[in-house]
């Protein structure tokens, strides 16, 4: 049964406290920077999207030189503070330490990194100066990572930017599509406050593309645009039984998770997960802390292929979560249909999985599953939809902005085909880390600045 | 099983480590306590005039997270009663005779002050004697300590002094505060010393706090020379040991070794460059008594290893291997090796190579290791990659000697072979 309020407030808390907490004390983070063997031309910066000075913030902590440290993260990365807390490390910068070749356990660099900022972000300090407007006007789509990061290196040089944020709260998936036990919604909202804090720098909220404000406005009304609003549509399954009661995408259920109390949220007994990337792995592990009896990841391939990592698959087990490799959903049953639902078609009872195996190897290079026309059946009485993020095709389409399959085609990392229009982060990769948007932002503010000046 | 017993002038103790004169032989408490840990002897802190401290009195240097690689204090000699002192160190004697007992001295500067002391400390037990001319702040504006161990000629007129009087071994400490040792060692030699100690501490500010701007050690918002010592001072010791140790004059009388030892390794290395026996303060301040069972077993197990039965077995059989720089062999020459499956490609050896050596080690940019390799041609040898290298044996030193003949530099001048390898 899909119910909410399934656990005691003390159980909401320790379910959802911090999954990496951070350093106890300043001797912990101490001992943990000095093992730092300072590398030359290190490999966690190569491995780092936004290519932070690793070794130079970790020196700089054991030198005690923290403002030095936070400069040295956020010069690079303005949402260090956040990556630190949702990087996947352990396939960039610790993955790449070099301790990793000696069979040691590698830097915890985004704990170090976590410790420098989050002290820089309780003393409020000002590490960047804004240069004296210029005069000149940006508009930005979209307070997520790419956009804030965008806007930032725009406002340093002087520029006077706007964001139009068509939710109520800056961000984005930062602050919308991530585990609760990773970020909280207080201290997204912080680190908003804390990059924007430089001055320039106006969000404008509740202000939808295509809805409030229109691409044409933009472009009459600024030297140049922005576009940073992300992906956002949930990949169908194309099944029967979709429309289900009890059927409901991952995107929505964190958002949900991500606005409103624990207690408020309602999950199944038992809940089938499909997919097993990151955000389903959030998904999974989410339910199961919100108090579902027994939640099932489903993955049609093998873990070799999965594009969550090892450790965020640990957490998945670690909490209790199975998982079937090798299958693929072909139909949601359902029962009771009663003439006030909505959709009239019931609840979900079970769902119906065509067995995989391994074929060749596909276009990205990983052995693609194909179907033994074996079914399983699974008693479940929910299923969160995790295959995927859409890009808003539509949207790319109504603006005349060249895409493939709506994902936003760029020259040279940032322009759009529409003259002074650039765009940046998931909206034109489809969907990465929020490293990636980050520095997307980055290359979009200079290539800008390049247009403008 | 080695014997791993020293006999020190005939003073014998169950092992060469001794506590050095300093806070940890300052009472019968903690003395006891570093006997029954297994210590072999101690020179009990130094006795003279009554004098007060202050507080506070220690400082320290840390080092990359590590505490105290070097620690400076300003405390004087014993600022306890001389007939608490003697009283307790009978009660010591007696409870573990087997144990050496040396008493460090430092009278008054005349020469009754020191022979009453000599008699009182020779009729408490005292088993040899430790001239103090060598502590460095307090007792030195005192015209005491290092003001004697600078001098020459104070310090032979003091040991002449001493020797007219004591009955038992006397050592003399000298003050590392000085251009050589020789002078001094030499003059207390002349002036009849039984053997020679060194180091003592070495003059010293270990920093200073950043907010307060006072240098350490704090003493109600000033701060004084403290005497140096720790792992940090070893390197120093040894060499002034080695002076001593080379000297005609002064090699003659057996050494005490102090400073910075630490480990069983350190102990060895100081015997290997002529100490009979060695001293340790800072390392037990730090630690606790208990660490005299690791120096114990790890000596015990080295002279197994090496066939050593005894310690004179290897006691100064470095003192010959260091020599003057011009009869070094200038045909001798090694080159780096990197062993590529050991490299963890943390680039420490091409930076260090590049920006202050003699760019001897090629990159080859990879994402994300780069891959770094020696330039033979290029390499003089130096070995700073090797030293600065994180994995153990990555870098090794492969020998690659330009002639097969010795050739020193003398014999290189004389000879007029070119001098400009560039």
């Amino acid at each position: 049964m899909i119910q909410n309020n399934r656990l005691t407030t003390e159980q909401y808390g320790q379910n959802f406290s911090d999954i990496h907490p951070p350093f106890e004390t300043e001797d912990a983070a101490l001992v943990e920077a000095n093992r730092c063997l300072f590398c030359y031309d290190a490999p966690c910066t190569k491995s780092c999207p936004t290519g932070i000075n690793v070794p130079k913030f970790i020196k700089q902590i054991t030198t005690e030189n923290i403002k030095g440290s936070a400069h040295t993260i956020f010069s690079s990365n303005i949402m260090g503070a956040g990556c630190s807390k949702v990087c996947p490390v352990e396939k960039l910068c610790e993955g790449a330490c070099v301790y990793n070749l000696m069979d040691e356990t590698p830097i915890h660099i985004a704990k170090l990194q976590r410790y420098s900022t989050e002290i820089a972000m309780e003393k409020k300090w000002q590490l960047f100066d804004r240069k004296p407007s210029t005069g000149k006007k940006v508009a930005i789509v979209g307070a997520g990572p790419a956009g804030l990061s965008c806007a930032h290196t725009l406002s340093r040089e002087g520029i006077d930017v706007t964001i139009y944020e068509k939710e109520s709260k800056g961000g984005g998936l930062m602050t919308y599509g991530i585990a609760a036990y990773k970020v909280t919604p207080a201290f997204c909202e912080d680190e908003v406050n804390y990059i924007t804090s430089i001055g320039g720098i106006d969000i404008k909220y509740n202000q939808e593309l295509g809805k409030d404000i229109t691409l044409e406005e933009l472009q009459a009304n600024y030297d140049a645009v922005y576009l940073a609003f992300g992906v956002g549509l949930a990949r169908q399954l194309e099944i029967p039984g979709e429309d289900l009661n009890g059927v409901v995408d991952a995107i929505s259920f964190i958002y949900e998770l991500r606005t409103n109390n624990y207690s408020a949220l309602a999950v199944g007994d038992k809940v089938a997960v499909i997919g097993m990337g990151m955000t389903a792995i959030d998904a999974a592990t989410q339910a199961k802390r919100l108090g579902a009896k027994e939640v099932t990841l489903i993955y049609r391939r093998t873990q070799e292929e999965m594009p969550c990592t090892e450790h965020e698959l640990n957490i998945a087990k670690l909490d209790g979560c199975n998982i079937i490799w090798l299958a693929t959903p072909k139909e949601v049953i359902g029962v009771d249909a009663r003439s006030d639902d909505p959709v009239g078609r019931g609840k979900v009872t079970q769902l119906i999985c065509e067995t995989m195996k391994l074929g060749d190897p596909d276009a990205s290079g990983r052995r693609s599953p194909v179907p033994t026309g074996e079914t399983i059946a699974l008693d479940v009485d929910m299923v969160i939809k995790a295959a995927g993020q859409m890009p808003f095709e539509d949207m790319a389409n109504i603006n005349h902005l060249e895409n493939r399959n709506g994902k936003l085609t760029v020259k040279e990392k940032t322009a759009t085909n529409l003259k002074g229009v650039f765009a940046g982060g998931d909206c034109v990769n489809g969907g990465k880390e929020v490293v990636d948007a980050v520095q997307s932002g980055k290359d979009g503010a200079k290539a800008i600045l390049n247009f403008i000046f | 099983m080695a014997d791993i017993s020293a006999n020190f002038l005939g003073i014998k103790s169950p092992n060469p480590f001794w506590l050095a004169s300093a806070p940890p032989t300052d009472k019968k408490i903690n003395v006891l306590r570093a006997y029954e840990a297994g210590w072999g002897g101690v020179v009990w802190k130094t006795l003279g005039s009554q004098v007060k401290n202050v507080s506070s009195r220690y400082s320290a240097v840390d080092y990359g997270g590590h505490r105290v690689m070097g620690f400076n204090n300003i405390e004087l000699i014993s600022d306890r009663p001389l007939d608490i002192n003697l009283k307790e160190i009978t009660e010591v004697v007696k409870l573990f005779p087997d144990r050496a007992m040396i008493v460090s001295l430092m009278a008054d500067n005349n020469r009754e002050a020191w022979h009453e002391l000599i008699q009182k400390c020779e009729d408490a037990g005292a088993m040899g004697f430790e001239l103090n001319f060598g502590c460095p702040h307090g007792m030195t504006e005192r015209g005491m300590g290092a003001a004697v161990g600078q001098d020459p000629h104070i310090a032979k007129m003091v040991v002449e002094w001493v020797m007219e009087k004591a009955t038992i071994p006397v050592i003399t400490k000298l003050t590392p505060n000085v251009h050589s040792v020789v002078p001094t060692g030499r003059a207390a030699v002349e002036g009849g010393t039984n053997a020679l100690s060194l180091i003592n501490t070495i003059q010293s500010v270990t920093g200073i706090d950043l907010d307060t701007l006072v240098p350490n050690p704090y003493v109600a918002g000033k701060s004084v020379f403290g005497g140096y010592c720790g792992p940090a001072v070893k390197p120093i010791a040894l060499k002034m040991l080695t002076t001593i140790a080379q000297d005609e004059l002064t090699s003659r009388v057996p050494i005490s070794g102090i400073g910075g030892i630490s480990t069983w390794k350190d102990a060895v290395e100081f015997m290997l460059l002529g100490s009979t026996t060695v001293q340790v303060c800072t390392a037990a301040m730090k630690h606790g008594f208990r660490i005299v069972e690791d120096m114990c077993e790890g000596l015990n197990n080295w002279m197994d290893e090496k066939g050593y039965q005894t310690i004179n077995d290897f006691i100064g059989k470095s003192v010959e291997k260091i020599t003057h720089w011009e009869d070094l062999d200038i045909n001798y020459h090694h080159i780096a090796k990197i062993n590529q499956d050991k490299c963890i490609h943390c680039g420490l050896c091409y930076i260090a190579c590049e920006d202050t050596s003699h760019q001897s080690i090629n990159i080859a940019k990879g994402n994300p290791y780069n891959t770094y390799t020696i330039k033979e041609e290029e390499c003089v040898g130096c070995n700073l990659c090797k030293l600065v290298c994180p994995v153990d044996a990555c870098i090794t030193m492969e020998e690659h000697r330009v002639a097969p003949e010795y050739i020193n530099w003398k014999q290189w001048q004389e000879r007029g072979l070119p001098l400009n390898d560039h």
